[in-house]
């Protein structure tokens, strides 16, 4: 079938890469051009032979169900990528390091002096019912000042075409190891595209991973031993725990192969006997990490890794309570966070946010619960989530008896309109609604992903981008200043004419 | 290598050779009761004694018939030593470890598992027993041959080599003990079978026609449990399993105790007189010898693996 892009339907929506309706934004109008040049077999040709390679390659993501137990599934990817101009990309990656940055500062804070809070600037009942704060941290200096080394911050893009961070997650944020496998799925299916267009690259994460850890530790004039600590085989992310710590020449282990001996060292079983670890990624919740510190009843941990920890034998990323600012009531405060930790303005605005504990807020949120978005504080993944627009009398009814009771807890945002990406259903394109997860390392120095992972609500008029929840992903192009802008079809037909003309010189 | 990886690959190992061998037990099992006459024959109970799980065994089965033995030793998932159970632990063994197995071995060991519990019921019956074992003992085979031709020769595989060396030499131990002091009485009526008892040793470890190249005199008790205890050259027989786990851990680092219990075991085995051992010095022996085989892997475990927990799961 032939794909058209006057049959396009994205209005009232903003498309990542057409203006509306048949027409391609300028940027990008060579791509869409070649886009459309495939047309919808060779499209869905592509598309398999995507599906194809994400079996081959093993990319998987564990589901569990009650019968099964743990699953492999095959990653859901679409082929289309999702482009970003490099200027626009080069603003947002300052806005993510500056957020970051303020973020560090106020952890760092909140676990010390609370100069935050002396000054009136963030409340006081926020930090004592946040969930997160975490009192067994306080007094700690980790490496560098630095908490949240590793952050993955939720982007969406209105209707007017603003991106707005949605959410921070500075806990154990996962699917950068998927940002990773969809560029080399996209190379393999569309390796014409993607030469011409040269998008930036990213597969220079997983050094710059190993960088950031490695400069957190404590023994700095030897090769240190950094580990992923992994919570095993049945995590919904174990792909990515064993895929990282591959890229990265690191082992990965598990609680049980590390302890922590009475010099306040960690080490792990070898076969070699016991090795000294310096760094560890990770990837087990703050309340299973150590028995001794958080819950006894922690098979996942290491009894006594709070312990190595404060007293600066290993290092931990993300430090243990570095959760305390990504609570969606401390989200509301990020701004006059950034204001007052770095006396700048925000370069990426937070989604508006009423904050339901302020009575005016409140009385807002009250009066016009059924078009916007109620959050609780301190759950992820939708749980516990009011959307007005699709609620009914009734849910808003127990949301606002809920909010009531505990102001505190609740913020609301506007329902807002996420943009879309072409993305190929059958042999056509149809407009889906994506976000997008670009990762900031901190340590030493800042790094942003060349873009990051783009996520998409494979079910029509859906917002939902989870995997788990029928969402797929696309490749995340960020396309430099000097890429092309004439379209691959040209180039070829121009060198395909020098090609004859001097065919027939010679001959 | 990280002491966990280590014991994997160890049980991986371990649990695929239980499997292979509990099929040959059964098979030529089943092989001998056809020849020998109903009075003196002993049934199924002995394969039962052979793994040690009479009690397991009685809890769950009235009596020692065949479909309840085939049944707790071929498919009962209660019971741990069942081919079913070695398996499906082989299995969750490599699940964590598979950037150590080459691909193919991981889908090969995947593939047994599921051979062994689909043909299961086929399995079961008389006339579909022969083809599911030998399968089974094949298919073992195969992965064996794997993971020796592809996999890196590193420290892991000599965990997995010594996982599949002394549950050998355990099973062989096992096998030998059972057929000579139990499956036939003393008895002078048992006499003129004694040979096909003996041949039935030798076949369970695919042992006779290596028996019949490296020793020409017929088959009897006293050559025969020579061959299969002391046989330099055979690969099932216990010295074999001895000298190549004590290569394995010549490799390895630390490996001063387990050298020691090895070399216990080895000395032990060449000091005895076998031949003139009588039914019951021959099943003490055994019963020594087993000791041996346990602390070799006690050490094993006390060397290199990572402490037993007991903590229950988040």
């Amino acid at each position: 079938m032939e794909i058209n892009w006057s049959d396009y339907d994205c209005d009232g929506f903003y498309d990542e890469l057409l203006a509306a309706r048949g027409e391609p934004r300028p940027e990008v109008d060579a791509l869409a051009a070649d886009i459309q040049a495939l047309g919808g077999d060779e499209l869905m040709t592509r598309q398999l032979a995507a599906e194809v390679s994400i079996k081959e390659m093993g990319i998987t993501f564990t589901v569990y169900s009650e019968e099964g137990g743990a699953i492999d599934r095959a990653w859901p990817f679409d082929v289309i990528p999702r482009v970003i101009p490099e200027r626009e990309w080069r603003q947002v990656e300052l806005g993510l390091k500056q957020r970051v940055q303020a973020l560090n500062l106020f952890i760092d804070d909140i676990y010390h002096e609370q100069r935050i809070v002396q000054d009136g600037v963030f409340p006081r009942e926020v930090l004592e019912k946040s969930v997160n704060f975490r009192p067994q941290c306080v007094g700690i200096d980790p490496p560098l000042g630095i908490w949240a080394h590793i952050c993955g911050s939720d982007l969406v893009r209105d209707a007017d075409g603003t991106l707005y961070v949605l959410e921070d997650n500075l806990r154990v944020p996962s699917g950068v190891s998927y940002m990773l496998e969809n560029r080399l799925v996209t190379k393999r299916v569309f390796p014409e595209l993607f030469e011409h267009y040269a998008p930036l690259p990213v597969d220079d994460y997983p050094s710059q991973l190993f960088d950031t850890l490695a400069s957190l530790s404590p023994r700095p004039a030897e090769y240190p031993e950094v580990v992923v600590l992994t919570p095993g085989i049945y995590n919904s992310a174990y792909f990515e725990h064993a895929y990282l710590a591959q890229q990265m020449g690191a082992e990965l282990v598990e609680g049980r192969d590390l302890f922590v001996d009475e010099d306040d060292c960690c080490y792990m079983r070898t076969v070699d006997g016991p090795a000294r670890v310096d760094v560890i990624y990770r990837r087990v919740d703050d309340l299973f990490l150590d028995p001794e510190a958080f819950r006894e009843d922690s098979a996942l941990g290491v009894a006594g890794l709070m312990r190595a920890w404060k007293a600066g034998n290993v290092a931990l990323a993300n430090a243990p309570g570095a959760g305390v600012a990504d609570d969606k009531v401390v989200y509301a405060f990020v701004p006059e966070i950034i204001k007052y930790y770095l006396d700048q303005e925000p370069i990426v605005p937070n989604v508006p946010t009423y904050r339901c504990m302020e009575p005016d807020a409140l009385q807002y949120v009250l009066e016009h619960m059924a078009e916007l978005v109620v959050k609780p504080a301190n759950e992820s993944g939708g749980y516990g989530m009011l959307v007005g627009p699709a609620s009914t009398q009734a849910e808003r009814d127990r949301m606002a008896a809920a909010i009531k009771k505990d102001p505190r807890n609740y913020i609301a945002q506007p329902t807002l309109k996420l943009s879309t990406v072409p993305t190929v259903i059958k042999d056509r394109l149809e407009p889906r609604h994506v976000d997008l997860r670009p990762f900031i390392l901190s340590a030493d120095r800042q790094q942003v992903t060349m873009g990051g992972l783009t996520r998409v609500a494979l079910r029509k008029g859906s917002l939902v981008v989870n995997s788990s929840q029928g969402g797929g992903s696309k490749d995340t192009w960020i396309l430099p200043q000097d890429s092309a802008t004439e379209t691959y079809e040209q180039v070829q037909g121009e060198t395909g004419q020098r090609q004859s003309q001097s065919s027939s010189a010679t001959g | 290598m990280l002491s966990r990886v280590a014991e994997n690959l160890y049980w991986l190992a371990r649990y695929v050779e239980r499997a292979e061998n509990t099929a040959r037990i059964v098979n030529v099992n089943a092989n001998l009761l056809l020849d020998l006459p109903k009075g003196i024959a002993p049934g199924w109970k002995p394969l039962v004694d052979i793994t040690g799980a009479n009690e397991l065994f009685e809890e769950h089965y009235k009596d020692y018939g065949e479909r309840q033995v085939m049944r707790f030793l071929l498919g009962d998932e209660r019971h741990p030593g069942s081919i079913r159970s070695a398996l499906e632990a082989a299995r969750e063994n490599c699940r964590t470890i598979r950037d150590f197995v080459p691909r193919e071995a991981w889908e090969q060991i995947n593939g047994l598992t599921l051979y062994a519990r689909d043909g299961l019921q086929k399995g079961l019956t008389k006339n579909g027993r022969h083809s599911y074992l030998r399968g089974l003992i094949t298919h073992s085979q195969l992965i064996n041959g794997l993971l020796d031709g592809t996999m890196l020769h590193d420290q892991g595989f000599e965990f997995l080599s010594l996982g599949r060396y002394i549950e050998r030499a355990d099973m062989t131990t096992r096998i030998a003990d059972v057929h000579s002091a139990s499956l036939l009485p003393d008895a002078d009526e048992a006499r003129p079978y004694d040979n096909i008892q003996w041949v039935s040793v030798l076949k369970s470890l695919t042992a006779y026609q290596m028996y019949r190249r490296s020793t020409q005199i017929r088959v009897q008790r006293g050559p025969v449990l020579g061959f299969i205890f002391k046989s330099p050259r055979f690969p099932r027989s216990l010295r074999w399993c001895i000298d190549h786990s004590r290569i394995c851990l010549e490799r390895l680092p630390r490996n001063e105790g387990c050298l020691r219990v090895n070399g216990r075991l080895a000395r032990a085995l060449d000091s005895a007189e076998l031949e003139g051992f009588s039914q019951k010095a021959l099943h003490d022996f055994i019963d020594e010898l087993q000791l041996g085989i346990a602390d070799l892997h006690e050490e094993i475990a006390q060397t290199w693996f990572p402490p037993r927990v007991t903590a229950v799961a988040a």
